[in-house]
């Protein structure tokens, strides 16, 4: 590593020049060129080498100490330390500097391992082995010697070790198929070209024998541009020139997919590949409570240096009668006296400067950072967010933002993978209208095919028969799945077929391998992909063998993807399918109508739904298409655009066949999940790619939406029809005129919007433009803000972007978290204030690029209600009382001033001073933020609603730090005051100074000192013992152990004639002080004193206006089980509510005004039905489903007769469980898997009509009585009527 | 298989603190558990406040000025600074009995022993015995390192300062003036006297101090500060200790002498006294008082009123707090009454 970077130095400065030449000239496999070309000029490049580590065993040393000391926190203590080295100043420099110095080897020994480990992580990549071309033979080396010009074999599903140039690849057309998920978060494949001259080369001696150079560009970090030339010598010829662009150059980083392997040779290494030049170390984020900290810090500088200004000032101002400025006794030297009285005063300024110092808490950095770092592992040690299928638990990424787990006020998340399970399920298949379901439910499994043909429709005619099997075979044929044989070690392609030995399906889209398995168990197996011809056995047993002619690869943009197939009737045949929006406008005949019904209708009850469509082609038209795809594929300029015309070209004129849906699971508790944020009063919005009503009725299943949920709109279809003016002002009407309606039930009545992408984009861009007065942004804000949930559908990646951003950047600053599981949510989770990436299906990226990585989304909910409120509390509490333990400390100081003549002297011994901050108070809060728990887990994660206590930074606002400081003040009076009138002989008649009874000795200053010492140590230690609300036996031994600690260290501290310490001042002063009996009297009564204020503040806090949190602690104290009338109240309080502590959240939905809502909905979402669908059909079930299927299975059931709505299967995913709801916490409880609890038709039956329950409020401190009035005999009627 | 293992190793223990579940005592500072708690403290520290403030009632306590601020003063005299050995004399009259032990104090008020500069000027290791540091005191001590280029043992402002006024005291038993005797041993800490100031092992002492100079103020050199007795000179001669420890505030008192002796064993019966005082410690030029004070000490030390009012005050602050939570107690209902 070291010289690497010598090298580079030396490269940079000695060879400079060519550093700044604007192309290289790279000799493929380092062969010169004949004679006659350019003269062969060595150029020199970096190796392969990745560095991310930041130090190295020689530079770790300066480095991290140049980087710590640039952090203003240990700068202010450096040069507190240098004042102290330079200047006469009351204290030693040890007293700052031993704490600095720990700060300082604190810091540099966790940065040590965080770099350690990184050196792991590099080790392992740069030794990871790559195969290289030399003498004609695949010589395997480690990736770090690889070298500019070098030669190398990648193989399918390798990452690319640099950046290369294509020479050939084993596929015959010289194209290579790759993904850059973990460049730019694009998982689709991507076509790479070979150039022509070079695609021919088959085996490593043909490729050794090539002779040529390749000039570039220098690299630069732009992904998607390159410019290059390669020159190809051959014998005796002129050199051969093409272009190479970027769709020769494959980057570091990408895997190789589809192709057995490649040639390609090397032209960037090491850190100037593309990837390394985009690599920039995360953006730091920073939480909240390190923004209010650094707040505090200013507050805390300001105190501290007007402390010191006023201290100078009145020392001058006291030293102007000469009797005070020089009395005889104490004569000041020559020098001192000869000084300019500027700056004396200076001096003396920096000399209260370095007095009081000790306010700033250099210690509560590291001591917060050992928070953080240690604190974090409560969260990978957590055996709740373990996922068994996983064989993995949570991770930190960073632990900076623990707190802001806890601080959560927008939740942004990505719908498939992290809301649902991305595990598709292939569901139904209709062909002109005719419905047709495979009989086994299976997971993703694939059973033995041959008896397990189940249609519905047996008997087709011939046209319907034609198109049946037109229609299968195109879903046979239509993918870009491929079938392996064996059994990968590879998570992701295991979570799909359970370990079987047999083939299977694998894919990047995992929809494609949902419908080539639907289609097997429909009858139609895709067999094999095997010398271009595709091979399917189809329903008879036969195999049939279509030659595949060109596949017309999917894209965003597109949204379908086509193949061109011959038949072994010679016949070519064009199968498209894609998203309807993308296929409806190109058809020109087929039952467009019965397909459409039912697509929406599969749509709205929360399916992916393709189209499937085809088109015959003649020779004629199979030539013409050939020719443009050719034409396009070979373009030298603007590929991606003429292959998209092409493609536009060809894909029209199709024939409708018909439409699958194929289902996306949501995942385990899901709904529990959103609606625990929605009760801590976060708001959660759905942000995905999907279509509108598939998104929507996800959100309805994971009860984003509530049937009580009056849904918004503000999609494209609606601002085509009005202007987006006109429909932002009106819903903005709505709005207000609704919160301004509701009164006192506010918490009832809740907006959902929803927006697609397109008018988002319009939205913001109107904006940008200015457009006149009106500000788009911001009523779509005010608009949001008032909605409860947010759907965002038809989103791109940047878009999702873009929207967190919009919410950081309003006005009042929100926290956001986002979270996802795909490439495309990366950018979302970059920019939100916390990213949790979901280690999903789709690869690592998301958690990798996130702050933290769970494996599921339920786990979000003890992450953020549980985890993040603790570390929140936790850090809260830290700060504050570092701030409060260091006024405590310093203040009596300062007022000690005013009694020694503004003179510096200290009161605290130096040992004293040192060590309050590192060793006797230190320990105490640190296992305090690492271990408190306020309120059980259990009781955070039962009841939601106590997040709302933390919210908005509630613990670290200036009035909470104004009455930890004022707290703080008013114990340094009492520490001071107390002990000045036990000393002081001129206010009371007192004895002068304290005196013992057996001894009659006088105390002196430094008693003085460590009496109000000793007090302070047992108030704060005693105050952080007030706050502990969890004590095991971990903090009895810490709280108590600290105190032992220092009465042991003080005792021999004045025990001893301390060797090396030139003044013993100490020497017997605390036994000394111990011996005299007003000394303990007066330090019980200090410590009572100091202590009084906080408790009754408590107390009368707790009793008149008690938090949700209080409330809930009470509970658990009083250990009363729920609706447990107290006995004795005998005060007969006035209006005694009768509250329900285990619900003091609670929402109203389940009043008759969801009846009024969901109708609303369905207005909005059926256009066409003649059921209202997307409706939670409350008492439909997911058995009722399975009978559904079981039935059909029987007996075979013309599908024209099965009218939609005995059909309609019921999705256990669609329907919350119906009636008991929030009967009982289990029943909340148990939402997601309510289908172990019987039939809910059952339970409707025993549903009885809600017990009149009086709600509150905690957030609003109101309390307010409401009743349900027989909400369950509705919505049962509600169902009734729709049966 | 692999899988399995691999979950495995990845499982988190499984281990109370791990799952941040140790059993926990849970406390809540509720009403139920403060206001008793309240109502305890406040007698307690009612009853300790009595007891105090009875005991410090007790305790007699005299103080008589002699600065020499006013004319008719007898010290007026010596308050000029050319003055020199002056001595002047403080009649007076103790109305009843002090009782004994009796404690002997001198008291300067606006003296600031607690200056920084001048607390930093001495130097231990040459009080702890050190020759090395008698021939080049540490520089701390300065401007009271050396005079006239030799070194000054005790060094630095501290030692030089050293009060020293002398008192003798008469009792009138008819008529005739008689000396009450002081006891001057153990008046500083025995840590100070036995460990941490120590005189050269140099035999006589006086050799110790050869090539040095004493204090500038002090009339004698330090091996010659009490003439009576020679455990009681050099750096551990009691008065020494008593000024070397610096007080905390800038009136202080430091114990002169004892009177437990012979007939004043039981305390300084009532009658009529005078002070001879050796007025040689100048105070008029920083504005200070100098005093004289005679007191007896009880179990809790000196006379003290401040801790017992103080006890006396929180005590029933405690009281009248648990009055007042108790009627916010019964105006709200508290929560774990529900």
């Amino acid at each position: 590593m070291d010289f690497t970077l010598l090298r580079n130095l030396i490269s940079r400065y000695c060879v400079g020049e060519e550093i700044w030449l604007d192309s290289r000239t790279v000799y493929i496999g380092h062969k010169e060129p004949p004679p006659g070309a350019e003269a062969y000029i060595p150029q020199r490049y970096p190796d392969n080498r990745i560095v991310s580590s930041k130090y190295t065993s020689w530079n770790f040393v300066p480095k991290n100490l140049f980087e710590q000391f640039r952090r203003i926190a240990n700068f202010y203590f450096l040069l507190i330390f240098l004042v102290q080295l330079l200047i006469d100043t009351p204290t030693s420099p040890v007293t700052s500097g031993l704490p600095l110095f720990f700060v300082i080897t604190v810091t540099a020994i966790k940065q040590g391992y965080e770099d350690w480990l990184r050196h792991k992580a590099d080790d392992s990549i740069n030794e990871c082995p790559v195969d290289v071309v030399q003498q004609g033979k695949a010589v395997r080396t480690q990736s770090h010697k690889l070298r500019v010009g070098d030669v190398v074999v990648v193989r399918e599903d390798e990452t690319f070790p640099c950046d290369l140039i294509l020479l050939s690849s084993s596929r015959h057309d010289g194209t290579c198929y790759v993904t850059t998920a973990s460049l730019d978060g694009e998982s689709s494949h991507k076509t790479y070209y070979a150039v022509q001259d070079t695609m021919a080369f088959r085996t490593e001696p043909e490729v050794d024998s090539l002779h040529a150079t390749i000039e570039c560009e220098q690299p630069q970090p732009d992904l998607y541009k390159f410019v290059g030339r390669i020159n190809i010598y051959k014998d005796k010829e002129e050199p051969v020139a093409r272009p190479l662009g970027a769709e020769n150059l494959l980057l570091r980083g990408a895997t190789l997919k589809n192709t057995q392997h490649i040639y390609a040779v090397a032209v960037y290494t090491g850190m100037e590949t593309k990837m390394a030049l985009n690599y920039q170390s995360k953006s730091q984020k920073r939480s909240a409570v390190e923004k209010s900290m650094n707040a505090f810090l200013v507050v805390y500088l300001c105190i501290l240096i007007s402390k010191a200004v006023i201290n100078t000032i009145l020392k001058y101002a006291w030293q102007w009668s000469p009797d005070r400025d020089e009395p005889w006794y104490n004569h000041r030297t020559e020098n001192e006296r000869q000084r300019h009285v500027v700056i004396r005063a200076f001096t003396d300024f920096l000399a209260f400067m370095v007095l009081f110092n000790y306010i700033i808490p250099v210690s509560m950095y590291v001591t917060v950072e050992m928070q953080k770092f240690l604190g974090s592992y409560f969260i990978t040690w957590d055996e709740e967010m373990f996922d068994e299928e996983l064989g993995e638990g949570a991770l930190v990424n960073t632990s900076d933002l623990n707190e802001e787990l806890g601080q959560v006020e927008y939740v942004f998340t990505d719908k498939t993978g992290t809301l649902t399970e991305n595990n598709m399920e292939f569901i139904e298949c209709c062909v002109d209208g005719n419905v047709y379901i495979p009989h086994a439910i299976c997971n993703g499994q694939i059973l033995s095919a041959a008896s397990s043909i189940d249609m519905i429709d047996s008997s087709p005619g011939g046209y319907r028969r034609e198109h049946e099997d037109l229609f299968f075979r195109a879903l046979c044929l239509c993918h870009t799945v491929q079938v392996k044989e064996e059994e990968t070690v590879d998570g992701i392609k295991r979570g799909i077929h359970q370990g079987r030995p047999t083939s299977f399906y694998i894919s990047s889209s995992p929809d494609e391998v949902a419908l080539v398995e639907g289609m097997k168990r429909l009858g139609y197996t895709y067999l094999r992909l095997k010398d271009n011809y595709m091979e399917i056995l189809n329903k008879d047993d036969e195999i049939e063998r279509f030659e595949l002619l060109h596949v017309l690869n999917f894209d965003s943009v597109r949204r379908r993807m086509s193949v061109i197939v011959k038949s072994s009737s010679g016949e070519c045949l064009l199968f498209c399918k894609g998203a309807d929006s993308s296929i409806f406008p190109r058809v020109v005949s087929g039952k467009v109508e019965q397909v459409k019904a039912r697509v929406e209708q599969n749509a709205v009850e929360g399916l992916r739904t393709l189209c499937v469509a085809y088109r015959k082609l003649s020779e004629s038209e199979y030539q013409e298409a050939c020719h443009r795809l050719n034409e396009a594929k070979l373009a030298l300029q603007d590929r991606e655009q003429r292959l998209a015309q092409a493609y536009d070209v060809i894909e029209r004129d199709l024939v409708l066949l018909g439409a699958t849906a194929v289902e996306d699971r949501l995942q385990e508790k899901a709904a529990d999940t959103i609606e625990s944020l929605h009760k801590a009063g976060m708001k959660v919005w759905v942000l995905t790619g999907d279509k509108m009503e598939t998104a929507a009725a996800t959100c309805y299943a994971s009860k984003l939406f509530h049937r009580s949920t009056q849904i918004l709109e503000l999609t494209k279809k609606r601002t085509e029809e009005q202007s987006l003016h006109d429909v932002l002002f009106e819903l903005n009407r709505t709005v207000l005129r609704q919160r301004s309606m509701s009164g006192l039930s506010v918490d009832c009545l809740d907006f959902g919007l929803i927006i697609d992408g397109a008018t988002l984009s319009a939205v913001l861009k109107a904006n940008q433009e200015g457009a006149g007065s009106c500000n788009y942004r911001e009523i779509f804000l005010e608009i949001c803000r008032n909605c409860s949930a947010v759907l965002c559908c038809r989103m791109a990646p940047l878009q999702k972007a873009q929207i967190v951003k919009l919410i950081k950047a309003s006005k009042e600053h929100p926290i956001t978290l986002a979270i996802g599981d795909g490439a495309n949510d990366v950018s979302m989770i970059l920019e939100a204030h916390v990213g949790i990436g979901i280690m999903g299906k789709e690869g690592r990226q998301a958690a990798r690029n996130s702050d933290y990585a769970i494996p599921k989304f339920k786990h979000l909910k003890k992450m953020l209600l549980v985890h993040g409120h603790y570390y929140y509390i936790r850090i809260a509490e830290l700060v504050q009382y570092f701030f409060y333990k260091n006024v405590c400390f310093i203040f009596p100081q300062f007022l000690y001033q005013f009694f020694c003549g503004f003179s510096q002297q200290p009161l605290y011994d130096t040992a004293y001073l040192t060590l309050y901050n590192i060793s006797f108070t230190s320990l105490p809060i640190l296992l305090y933020s690492l271990v408190e728990q306020h309120v059980t887990i259990d009781k955070l994660k039962r009841d939601p609603s106590l997040y709302r206590d933390v919210a908005k930074n509630s613990l670290l606002r200036w009035p909470v730090f104004m009455y930890w400081t004022c707290l703080g003040v008013f114990d340094a009076v009492i520490f001071f005051f107390g002990a000045y009138f036990l000393f002081d002989n001129t206010t009371f008649t007192s004895n002068g100074q304290l005196m013992t009874t057996n001894t009659q000795m006088m105390f002196g200053n430094w008693t003085f000192g460590t009496l109000v010492f000793t007090v302070l140590v047992f108030t704060v230690t005693i105050k952080l013992a007030l706050d502990t609300h969890h004590w095991t036996w971990i903090n009895h031994f810490v709280i108590w152990g600290s105190l032992l600690f220092y009465v042991i260290f003080s005792l021999l501290w004045g025990g001893i004639i301390w060797p090396f310490l030139n003044y013993q001042r100490m020497y017997y002063v605390f036994m000394q002080m111990l011996s005299s009996g007003p000394a303990w009297l007066s330090i019980m009564l200090l410590v009572t004193v100091s202590l009084l204020p906080d408790v009754i503040k408590k107390v009368l806090c707790r009793a008149m206006c008690p938090t949700a949190t209080e409330r809930a602690q009470t509970v658990r104290t009083a250990g009363a089980p729920e609706g447990c009338v107290a006995p004795g109240a005998a005060d007969g309080g006035g209006g005694s509510i009768e509250r329900n502590p285990l619900h003091p959240g609670r929402t109203c939905e389940g009043d008759s005004g969801e009846k009024k809502a969901a109708k609303n909905y369905e207005s909005t979402m059926s256009h066409s039905h003649s059921t209202p669908p997307g409706k939670p059909k409350g008492t439909r079930g997911h058995h009722g489903r399975r009978e559904a299927v079981v039935a059909g299975s029987r007996g075979r059931v013309d599908s024209t007769v099965l009218s939609p709505v005995p059909q309609r299967r019921e999705r256990g995913l669609l329907s919350p469980p119906p009636g008991r709801r929030g009967d009982t916490v289990t029943a909340r409880l148990r939402s997601a898997s309510w289908e172990t609890t019987g039939p809910p038709g059952r339970r409707r039956r025993r549903g009885r009509p809600a017990p009149s329950r009086p709600l509150h409020a905690p957030s609003l401190g109101r309390r307010i009585r409401l009743l349900r009035p027989g909400a369950r005999d509705l919505r049962v009627n509600t169902s009734a009527g729709l049966w | 298989m692999v899988k399995e293992e691999q979950i495995l190793a990845n499982r988190p223990d499984n281990t109370a603190f791990t799952q941040q579940r140790l059993p926990a005592w849970q406390p809540i500072l509720s009403a139920g558990i403060v206001i008793p708690g309240f109502v305890l403290i406040g007698l307690t520290f009612i009853g300790i406040g009595v007891a105090l403030f009875v005991t410090s009632k007790s305790i007699q306590d005299m103080e008589i000025d002699y600065t020499g601020v006013e004319t008719d003063s007898d010290c007026y005299k010596c308050t000029d600074k050319d003055v020199k050995n002056c001595v002047c004399q403080l009649d007076f009259n103790i109305p009843s009995l002090i009782e004994g032990p009796v404690f002997f104090y001198y008291g300067l008020s606006n003296y600031f022993q607690n200056y920084r500069r001048y607390g930093v000027s001495k130097d231990d290791t040459q009080l702890s015995g050190d020759l090395d540091n008698f021939k080049t005191p540490s520089d701390t001590c300065s401007p009271y390192d050396t005079d006239g280029g030799k070194p000054i043992v005790p060094c630095g402002s501290v030692a030089n300062s050293m009060f020293n006024d002398t008192f003798k005291l008469y009792r009138h038993v008819n008529g005739t003036k008689k000396e009450v005797p002081f006891d001057g041993k153990g008046i500083a800490w025995w840590t100070d006297y036995n460990v941490k100031y120590r005189n050269p092992d140099v035999k006589p002492l006086k050799d110790a101090f050869e090539g040095t100079v004493k204090p500038l103020f002090w009339p004698k050199p330090a091996y010659d500060l009490d003439p009576a007795d020679p455990n009681n000179n050099g750096f551990i001669n009691q008065d020494f200790l008593v000024w070397m420890r610096r007080a905390a505030l800038p009136d202080f008192r430091k114990l002169y002498r004892r009177i437990s002796q012979g007939d004043y064993a039981r305390g300084l019966p009532a009658g009529n006294y005078t002070l001879d005082i050796d007025y040689n410690y100048p105070v008029m030029s920083f504005k200070g008082k100098k005093k004289v004070v005679f007191s007896n000490v009880s179990w809790m030390g000196g006379r003290n009123e401040f801790l017992g009012i103080a006890y006396l005050v929180i005590g029933s602050l405690c009281i009248i707090m648990s009055i007042v939570m108790l009627i916010v107690y019964a105006k709200f209902k508290f929560p774990e009454e529900d």
